[in-house]
Parts: C-alpha cells; structure tokens; sequence
C-alpha cells in the first residue's frame, strides 16, 4: 500500500514539474522535434522547457504529463473522485479547454462484486463524476461523452481487493 | 481412520452422476430423509441399427435428484434390471426400499427414428401409475428424457415438472491475445445442448425471456453504445427497441408480454421505465435522483420490484406498475439488488451481500423473512424455474464463471455441465408456449 502511494506521489510531482511545457502543446511548424530534442539534448528539463517543449507530440502522449495519467481510482460503491486525482483531472480540463474541438468519452467501470446491472449504474456515476468536474474546470459540456460498462470490462482479472481496486475506474478516452 | 471415514463421507455428499461426453455434479447438501425414494432401471435398446447416444435414463436420473425432492437409487444396487412390465417383481424393489419405480425400453421408429416406452410404479401397491410411449429422434431424445422426468414429477410430487424447459446465459470466451468474445447462449435446463444466439465483441447483458419463451430481451454494447434488443430465439430475427443515450439495460417482460420495463438514464440518472413492445411508446415509472434499476414483475403483473440505492445502500423496492409510491422491502443487510419473482408472486431470490460475500437469498415477502440459499463468494444473478421449484444462479469457481442450481428447498445444490468459457446471467425459461 505505502508503496503504491509512494508512486504515486512521484508521478504526481512528476506530472507538476513538466505540467507547464506540456500545457503549451506543439507549435505549427516545429515538426517532429528531432533538431529541439538534439538542442535541447544537454539537459532535458532545463533547455527542453525554454524551448516550449521537449516533448514535441502530442501532449496526450507524452508520458511525462499528468495527461498521461488515465485511470481515475474510485472506492468500493462510491463515485467521490478522490483528492489524489484532482491534479490530473484539472489538467485534462485544461487541455480539453485549449482544444475545444477535441472530444472525450469517459469510460465507468467497477470491481466484479454485487448484481451486473446495478454496476451498469455505479460506472455511470463514476464517469459522471469526472465529467461533472472537468465541467466545472470550464470544459465545454458537448466535448464530454460518458459510457458506463459497470463490471464487463476489468482491468485485473484477480478476485481479491488488488484486483478490484484496479477495476473501480473511470477512464478518459480521447 | 478418521481419515477415511471423512473420505467416505465426503464421497457420500458428491454423488456424481457421469453421463456420456460430460458430466452433472450434484451436491446433496442436507439429510434427503424427506425425498422420495426411486429407482430408474436403465432403458435398454432393443432392436437393430444403432442404438441412441444418449443413456435416457441417466437423464431422467439426473433430473428427479436435482429436484431435492427424489433419492435415486444408485446402479449397484438394483437386485434386477427389468424393462417390460413382465420382468418386475416388486419385491426386488421392496428389498432395497424404493417406493417408486420407472422401467423402460428404446425401439426403433421408421428410418432415423426411436420410441421410448416407460412405464412408473408404485412399490408397495405393486400397481402401475402411468405409462407411455413417446416417438422421438436422435437429436429429440434428451428433451424427450426431461418430459418423462416431468411426467414422473408431476405424477409424485402434484406439480408441473420443469426438466424440459431451457436457460439462456452470456458466455465470455478470451483467445490467446487476451481478445474477447461474448455469446449469448441458450440450453437445455441441464446446461446440455448449448446453442450461440448472438456473439459480440462488446459486453451482451441481461437476457430476459419473453413469457411464452419464443423471444428473449437483452441488452448489447455492439458499434460502442448500450442498447436493448429483442430477438426470436427460434429464427434468429431481432429488432432494436432502445439505444438513448445512457443507460439501456435490465429488461424485464410484464406477465402479459405486452410491456418491458427496462432501466433508462436519458434524463440524467438511472430510472425504470415501461416500454409497450408493439407501440415502442415509454413511460416513465420511477423518477428518482438515487439508482433505480433491475425491475421485475409480479407474477400477476400488479406490481414491479427493484434495486434502488435511495436509502443509501442498494435494497430492493416495490411499487405498483402503473406507478406509486415505492416501498422498501428488504431490510436485512447492506446489498440487496437483483430480485425476481417465484411463480406464486409470494417469494422472491435476489442477490445479498453476508459477512462481505455475496449469495443468493430468498426473501419471503410475507413475513419478510430472508433466506440464504448459495455458499459462495460472488453469486449472482438467480432466477426461479418456472415451477418455483429450483433457483438457478452464477458463481465462480476457482476463478471462472460457471452456473448452479439449487433446490428452493435449499437441500439440493449443483453444478451445471457448460464448457469453456466464462458463464454468467443465467434466466431460466417459462413454460414454452406454442402459438
């Protein structure tokens, strides 16, 4: 468990560090990035951000950003997000914001306990939970598609709480 | 010793009945001292050509010991095996205490065809009870098993057998990249002769039969989106009934046919509402902020219960079908959700969550009374026979879906024969109906 959090922190932090290069995306023109990278190439974190971006894709690929971070962890029967992700949830806000023709569809999922249907209903409010907050960090409604698929699709196919776990998500698909 | 005496015990409590290519576990999981005790000899065949690839009445065994209401008399200790009526001396039977016998025989009719002939007695009277001859075919000859297995039942017990009748269930199967294909299947009661109706790469869910068990309602994620179909078992022809945007799941058919209820969250939140079949018009039934889902009929079509999570935990609720004031019904334990109706509209099975695992119960709703019925961890979604006499539901076992049965009696539990594959969502068919 410490563990987990550990990494997680570490992620987080790392996700903050290179939040502001990635936010900026990639300019017209810079095209594949190999001449920024080779520039930048001394030191990544210090040319890379002067540069506007050592990361030259697209920042929804960049696995240095907290846009990288897609699954949003619920507990058992509940569909509060939990503090942890509000970080990586206001990035995706941020980046859907700058890209207003960019659409999304949030995906709910739940552990295997308890009836099939009633799951159905608990992935949809997980889902509508980081949709109803990517709302109100002003994203446009008409970008934020949900689909509940309560238990059908795990993540981890065990049977124990590590499993589940894992299984009660939301997840942004772009 | 103490050793082999559990063993013994242990052999005793599961008594497996192997049939041919596959085989039925049954656990008698209580004393049987209330069973009938009977005996079914073997259905020899007599005549040339070859003889049927089914052992009839193995099946017929198989069906009268999974009712919890039969003991049937083990092979080995048959003192004869007669099968014509000349051949029976009661006292071979009255020797080994079985009240009621069943012989018979398989013949030959026409060209690809057989006869069954049994005939059932009564032990101690030294009488015969009933007997017929049934013409049937090779691929006929289980379901013909199961409707000597109903006459015998209907004949002891005083109630409609439901051997002969069919379940249908989803069937997720995973190839070797992990890839998945789901189907929804229908068989035999038993689990015997399984047919795909449908296969997807998305989740298929909740199939519901129509009362007259010619159609079933089920919903499917196919092209990425929920929505509810209904399809002919017989012909295969289907026909989209809803796709809102949302939640399009948990059909349920009114006794009558007529209506679904089906869980909709168009307007913002999960809430049942009743669709007329042939005018696809809808009304809304519950208007709530919290989930209502899982709708099911009262067998007299008065009323509808439902999962809702309106007092903060999901319990079962009932209200009027022609809408209401809704009313809580279960009051034991956290997780109630996914309740059906038993034919005399006085019970009902549901899912309920004990000491964190989840089981089958059964809830008198007189005397509000509930009833756990399974032992597992994670079963689920059970439905009555349509005789109300055993109660079919979804567990796992080491980790794979598969389906069993148990007695509403809670006497008689077991293991479905199914192959491959993840099992779940069993609903057991009515009574069909022909047109």
């Amino acid at each position: 468990m410490i563990t987990k959090r550990l990494a997680w922190l570490a992620m987080i932090a790392a996700a903050m560090l290179f939040a502001g290069c990635s936010s900026t995306g990639t300019k017209e023109g810079e095209g594949a990035g190999g001449a920024a990278v080779v520039e930048g190439g001394q030191g990544a974190q210090t040319a890379g951000a002067q540069q506007g971006g050592a990361w030259t894709g697209n920042p929804l690929d960049n696995p240095n950003s907290p846009l990288s971070t897609r699954k949003i962890y619920f507990d058992f029967d509940r569909s509060e997000i939990r503090p942890e992700f509000a970080d990586v949830l206001r990035a995706h806000a941020a980046y859907l914001a700058g890209h207003p023709s960019t659409t999304v569809v949030v995906e709910g999922h739940c552990d295997e306990r308890g009836s099939r249907e009633y799951n159905i209903a608990l992935g949809e409010r997980r889902a509508n939970a980081v949709k109803q907050f990517l709302e109100a960090e002003g994203v446009d409604p008409a970008q934020i598609n949900t689909i509940s698929y309560g238990e059908e699709r795990p993540e981890a196919f065990g049977h124990d709480e590590a499993a589940w776990a894992l299984n009660r998500r939301a997840v942004p698909v772009y | 010793m103490q050793f082999s005496k559990s063993m013994a015990a242990l052999f005793a409590l599961l008594l497996t009945i192997a049939l041919p290519a596959q085989a039925l576990e049954i656990e008698i999981t209580q004393g049987v001292e209330g069973a009938l005790p009977i005996a079914v000899v073997p259905f020899p065949y007599t005549g040339k050509g070859n003889p049927p690839a089914q052992d009839v009445a193995a099946v017929i065994t198989a069906d009268l010991g999974r009712s919890g209401r039969f003991r049937t008399l083990p092979l080995k200790d048959m003192l004869a095996r007669p099968s014509r009526a000349d051949q029976v001396d009661f006292r071979d039977w009255r020797a080994v205490n079985v009240e009621n016998l069943v012989i018979g025989e398989v013949l030959p009719n026409g060209p690809s065809g057989f006869m069954v002939k049994f005939r059932l007695y009564d032990v101690f009277r030294g009488e015969q009870i009933t007997g017929f001859s049934l013409p049937t075919t090779q691929h006929d000859l289980r379901s013909t098993a199961h409707q000597i297995a109903d006459m015998i039942y209907e004949e002891l017990i005083g109630q409609r057998g439901a051997f002969n009748t069919r379940i249908a269930y989803i069937t997720s199967i995973r190839d070797r990249k992990g890839k998945e294909t789901v189907h929804l299947r229908v068989a035999d009661a038993d689990g015997y002769n399984p047919q795909t109706i449908v296969s997807s790469r998305d989740p298929l869910m909740s199939p519901a039969w129509s009362p007259d068990g010619r159609r079933l309602a089920y919903a499917s994620f196919e092209k990425g989106r929920p929505s509810i179909w209904v399809q002919e078992v017989f012909s295969g022809k289907r026909r989209k009934l809803t796709s809102f945007k949302g939640i399009n799941g948990a059909p349920a058919w009114s006794p009558d046919g007529r209506y679904l209820a089906l869980t909709l969250s168009k307007d913002g939140n999960p809430d049942i509402y009743i669709m007329d079949v042939r005018r696809r018009s809808l009304r809304p039934l519950t208007r709530h902020w919290a989930i209502d889902t899982e709708p099911a009929w009262s067998p007299d079509g008065k009323y509808i219960v439902f999962t809702s999570d309106r007092g903060g935990s999901p319990q079962i609720y009932r209200m009027p079908a022609s809408g209401g004031k809704a009313e809580r019904i279960t009051f034991e334990g956290g997780y109630n959700a996914r309740a059906s109706y038993a034919p005399d509209g006085r019970y009902l099975t549901l899912v309920t969550r004990v000491n964190g695992d989840y089981r089958i119960g059964m809830l008198d709703t007189s005397s509000g009374d509930l009833q756990v019925m399974s032992r597992g961890k994670l079963d689920e979604s059970p439905s009555f026979a349509p005789n109300g006499s055993m109660i079919i539901y979804a567990g796992r076992d080491r980790g794979k879906g598969v389906l069993a049965a148990v007695s509403t009696d809670g006497r008689v539990r077991q293991r479905l024969a199914l192959q491959a594959g993840d099992v779940r969502e069993p609903a057991w068919s009515p009574y069909y109906q022909q047109q």
